[in-house]
């Protein structure tokens, strides 16, 4: 299985992104499932499903979702391999910039707009730097000069990535993201795999500095994603 | 220096193969994009944009000099191959044209970018009739403002080899010049238009029907004298504007009234036009010119 993580900014459009990404992947017979991880409610996981692909959603809810999220990790994992998929496609809410979710093995997509502002790259920090591809959206509304200045404040701030402009309406740009998916390395396990970028100081192991994947790392407030919400959901 | 653009044509929307097969623009050149809505036009301005290689929606294969997408160094060469300037685009950033136009000169790394900025700054105010200082905000320009700047970052900053203009018609600013400087960069200009005269300054027209490139026109040189028509009507009209605009009176005769606009002649152009194949029938039906101008100018 592919483990696909996507971050970005809050509205850049990483849902959308996915969405025409994912109908690429389901044409060429690639199965895949998608989950969210989102704060307190995210009516995201609607737009998955009607794709027709198996969804969960795990909503972090007191904790920190990006702590939530490597926590639930080999959760997610498994949940993904029941599901009998290739691609796992996983969307995290992103709000801090604090953090970054790539994990080594996987491929991460870091999804920004161009209206966010043209020194925003820089405050986006980490998961912008550690992202395999940078996927810039909006360039439809701003000016070519604007886009051009933007890609180049991108490319200082990470200049390993491949940069890639999308139209999350049209969905331009996804038939290049999806060949990157299938490009990409299949994942053995996620256990045992590291962060590229280590999670700030809170509650939990994580929190601590913890940067490891697996159950025995884990210490202090640790929540685990409810299966529960998805397989009522998918009788649906 | 780009050479050319090929587009081997794939499938319509019915799955039947194009009609047009094949379709060359040459650097300096310039292709319409025509048919009505949902016919097609964005996704073949979209297949060349991503270098498409037989496995977009419509099956169509882009050449660049006659070599499809090299899966190697695909990136690098496809950075920066399309300029795009359309209606819907506005500047976002708060900052003077003149720090922003440095900035951008650095991404490319422009060596005189004092220079370069002279002449961004030069050809806008050609393509607009307001004029724009470096001090000013790029936030607050006009529309038509906006779109002149755009097209003078795009033809002198910008070194994508392809320009794709998308309806900029009520723009509010001389695109026929704007047109002129893009080709005259040796770009390949991409144009989508609903607008007769631009449609015919182009030395060929793709039309879109269902998904698929239908036909392919050559502009005769028929054509080519309709044109001058067209672009002679609107050098009136352009000129009405600014006497309206500038306060002053139009009348049907001139009766010694230097101020006045001579209507009339604005009347017997459209008259002459209505004469010309394909013109506009509804003027033609119209006995009274003077109701005729008045139409036009609404």
């Amino acid at each position: 299985m592919r483990l696909v993580i996507v971050a970005g900014t809050p509205s850049s459009g990483k849902t959308s992104v996915m969405i025409h990404t994912i109908a690429h992947l389901l044409k060429n017979g690639i199965s895949v499932a998608a989950c969210k991880i989102d704060c307190l409610q995210t009516s995201d996981d609607e737009r998955y499903r009607r794709l027709n692909i198996p969804v969960a959603v795990g909503l972090s809810d007191y904790i920190c979702p990006d702590h939530f999220y490597v926590a639930n990790l080999e959760e997610i994992e498994r949940w993904a391999e029941e599901q009998a998929v290739e691609v796992l496609v996983l969307e995290t809410a992103g709000l801090c910039h604090r953090c970054a979710p790539a994990v080594y093995g996987c491929l991460s997509i870091c999804v920004i707009d161009n209206l966010i502002g043209i020194e925003t790259p820089k405050k986006v920090g980490p998961m912008l730097s550690t992202a395999d591809i940078v996927v810039i959206t909006k360039g439809d509304i701003v000016s070519q000069a604007e886009r051009e200045v933007f890609r180049h404040k991108v490319e200082i701030v990470n200049p390993h990535a491949m940069v890639l402009d999308f139209n999350g309406l049209t969905g331009k740009g996804s038939l290049r993201l999806k060949n990157e998916i299938v490009k990409s390395k299949e994942l053995d396990s996620i256990t045992g795999k590291e962060l590229k970028y280590p999670m700030p100081a809170a509650i939990c192991s994580y929190c601590a500095g913890e940067t490891i994947v697996g159950k025995t790392y884990q210490m202090g407030n640790v929540k685990k994603v409810d299966f529960g919400r998805v397989d009522q959901c998918l009788e649906k | 220096m780009l050479g050319k653009i090929s587009i081997i044509g794939g499938l319509d929307k019915d799955g039947n193969p194009e009609k047009v097969q094949r379709l060359d623009i040459a650097a300096g050149e310039v292709l319409a994009v025509v048919g009505p809505t949902g016919s097609g036009k964005t996704q073949l301005i979209s297949d060349i944009e991503q270098y498409a290689d037989g496995e977009t929606l419509t099956g169509r294969t882009i050449l660049i000099d006659e070599q499809p997408m090299d899966q190697g160094s695909e990136d690098k060469e496809l950075r920066h191959l399309v300029a795009e300037v359309s209606q819907n685009m506005n500047f976002v950033i708060d900052m003077s044209i003149e720090e922003f136009l440095l900035m951008h000169a650095q991404v490319r790394a422009i060596n005189n970018p004092q220079k370069t900025i002279q002449k961004v700054l030069t050809i806008s105010n050609e393509l607009s009739g307001e004029p724009v200082f470096p001090t000013d905000n790029l936030t607050r320009l006009s529309g038509g403002q906006s779109r002149a700047l755009m097209v003078a970052d795009v033809a002198t900053i910008s070194n994508a080899p392809v320009v794709l203009i998308d309806e900029i018609e009520n723009a509010g600013i001389d695109r026929l010049k704007a047109l002129k400087i893009l080709t005259g960069q040796g770009k390949i200009v991409l144009l989508v238009s609903h607008d007769p005269t631009l449609i015919l300054m182009a030395r060929q027209r793709v039309i879109m029907k269902n998904g698929g490139m239908d036909k392919l026109y050559q502009t005769t040189v028929e054509e080519k004298k309709i044109l001058e028509g067209l672009i002679g009507q609107e050098k009136h009209f352009a000129s009405l504007r600014d006497h309206l605009r500038s306060g002053k009176r139009i009348g049907m005769k001139n009766e010694n009234k230097e101020e006045w606009y001579r209507g009339q002649s604005f009347g017997t152009l459209s008259a002459e036009y209505q004469q010309i194949p394909g013109g506009n029938a509804q003027g033609a039906r119209s006995e009274d010119a003077g109701e005729t101008r008045d139409r036009d100018s609404n």
